[in-house]
């Protein structure tokens, strides 16, 4: 397997979200909008990299039959490392995820890498594993959080750091009323089946 | 000559002409002596709802017909606009038509053509569209236009002044009985509920005699049979008496209960949907029963004012499973109780 194939994977076609459906839960949970979706991605991503180093590394000489509690350890780990970084830098972005920074640990995506990927391979391509999958997840993220916001709140929000918001109105909430459920959890199950059957559609004609 | 030619096949062979579509449209008619009612007092608004929701439903299913590859000439088979109607008729008059195009989206496309289209849906796609649009639009989905009898049609026509500073909505009988119940309940008249010309509500629900029409002549027809609308409404009416009984100014009594918001339309025209309703008498009953429990536990202690959409959403949802259990065992299939000889 090529190395940009590597990468490019997570993108599409093993997608997280929308192919392999890992880490549904922050998935579903925390996109209300584009940029907690965003948020969500890029501490995954942060995660999945350094486990994807580290237990690359380190796969050799950790024995088979306590490699889960110890890839575990890895993980949760870097998942408080980056808990108290976004605590410390971004406390709005920290309380609006809440409890699904903490969970990261148990998310599917990195353990999946690190069990199926990263355990298995040397750590240049687990580093381009890890950085396909993340953005992929991260991408995946983004689009349902802005679909979400757009549909069920009117705006879009892009970043959002201390004073520096980039929120875009798409349409007045007085004019045309926001689809409330679309920010709600039902919403997000409705949202992820649309995205999925659009991505079978997609492949199906460039198949075809 | 043309060869005359044999078709083998199994039982039935003797057959009224009946047919899905046939069906559909007869439960259509027999919903329109509730739909005549509530453009009676609604006015033109209520007509506008339903003709949108129907449209709108039948041009989703083609849509979803045509993505899908299939004969878009299916979208007429009467299902789509049954399902457009009924939705229609849940929704207050006044509603703006953008919600409406979403709640025919949720209905065609999302409750009944991903699962497969009809036959395969597991929620009644109307019902599902109506607590969609509920959870989705809270405030616009509670907006009840007071009845307001022929003024409307006679403002159109020109026979009369239209009226500015009349009250335009109200709450629902339901509501204002949750809101504060002991100062609600003497204003309410049981024959306002069984009549439905004053009283505000969804465009389907308010007419309880015009309900009962239709249902008659279905039950008449055989198109649904008595086990879910009865079980429905007796334990509607067991569970009113009951805490009436307990505490009389606190919950109203069992006819208003029965009267008021959508349980006629819920137990008659919704619960008993083909697609979603048990198929066995005993599953039928117990359907009933729980739709009845879950309607009177939302309308006492839940949440929301009415609970009959979700009740019947839920049981829903246990349907496969009553299939499952209820099954009667055919007569003959078990051998007879083998008798034991002489007195022990």
């Amino acid at each position: 397997m090529s190395k940009m194939r590597l990468f490019t994977d997570g993108f599409w076609r093993e997608n997280p979200s929308m192919v392999l459906l890992l880490g549904m839960c922050p998935t579903l949970a925390v996109t209300t909008s584009a940029f907690n979706g965003l948020g969500m991605g890029m501490a995954t991503l942060l995660v999945l990299l350094g486990s994807n180093i580290v237990i690359s590394a380190i796969a050799g000489i950790i024995p088979k039959k306590v490699r889960i509690p110890s890839y575990i350890v890895v993980i949760a780990t870097l998942v408080t490392m980056v808990d108290m970084f976004m605590a410390a830098y971004s406390p709005d972005l920290h309380s609006a995820l809440g409890l699904f920074i903490p969970l990261i640990v148990v998310n599917c995506i990195i353990l999946g890498r690190a069990e199926a990927f990263a355990s298995r391979n040397r750590i240049l391509p687990s580093i381009l594993d890890a950085l396909g999958m993340g953005l992929g997840f991260t991408l995946t993220l983004f689009v349902l959080g802005g679909v979400r916001e757009i549909l069920g709140n009117g705006t879009i929000t892009i970043f959002e750091y201390k004073d520096f918001i980039l929120r875009f109105l798409v349409f007045s909430p007085d004019a045309v009323s926001p689809i409330l459920v679309m920010i709600l959890a039902p919403g997000a199950f409705i949202t992820l089946g649309f995205f999925i059957a659009l991505k079978n559609y997609i492949d199906n004609a460039r198949s075809a | 000559m043309e060869p005359r030619t044999f078709t083998v096949a199994f039982a039935p062979h003797v057959h009224d002409g009946s047919s899905a579509t046939r069906i559909m449209w007869t439960v259509f008619l027999t919903l329109l002596p509730a739909a005549a009612v509530s453009v009676y007092a609604f006015g033109l608004d209520a007509l506008r709802v339903l003709a949108l929701t129907t449209a709108l439903s039948v041009g989703m299913e083609a849509l979803a017909l045509v993505m899908m590859k299939r004969d878009p000439r299916a979208c007429l088979d009467g299902s789509a606009a049954l399902t457009g109607f009924l939705l229609g008729l849940t929704l207050p008059a006044g509603i703006s038509n953008g919600i409406l195009v979403v709640g025919a989206f949720v209905a065609i496309i999302v409750a009944k053509q991903v699962f497969g289209g009809l036959g395969h849906n597991p929620f009644n796609p109307a019902l599902t569209s109506r607590v969609f649009l509920l959870i989705a639009f809270p405030k616009q989905l509670t907006t009840w236009p007071v009845p307001r009898g022929l003024q409307d049609i006679q403002e159109f026509m020109g026979l009369a002044v239209t009226r500015t500073n009349d009250a335009v909505t109200s709450a629902t009988p339901l509501a204002a009985i949750k809101e504060h119940a002991q100062r609600a309940m003497p204003n309410i008249q049981l024959n306002d509920l069984f009549f439905g010309v004053h009283t505000p509500g969804s465009i389907g629900e308010i007419s309880a005699l015009a309900l009962l029409v239709g249902a008659a002549f279905l039950l008449y027809k055989r198109i649904i049979t008595w086990h879910i609308p009865a079980a429905t409404l007796l334990t509607v009416a067991v569970f009113g008496a009951l805490t009436h009984l307990v505490n009389p100014a606190r919950y109203a009594d069992p006819f208003f209960h029965l009267f008021a918001g959508g349980l006629f339309i819920g137990a008659f025209f919704m619960a008993t949907d083909f697609v979603t309703a048990p198929v066995w008498p005993m599953g039928k009953i117990i359907y009933g029963v729980g739709i009845g429990l879950l309607t009177m536990l939302i309308r006492l202690w839940g949440g929301y004012p009415e609970g009959i959409s979700f009740a019947i959403l839920l049981m829903n949802a246990v349907t496969p499973l009553l299939d499952r259990y209820t099954v009667p065992t055919p007569f003959g299939s078990r051998a007879a109780p083998k008798k034991t000889g002489g007195e022990s």
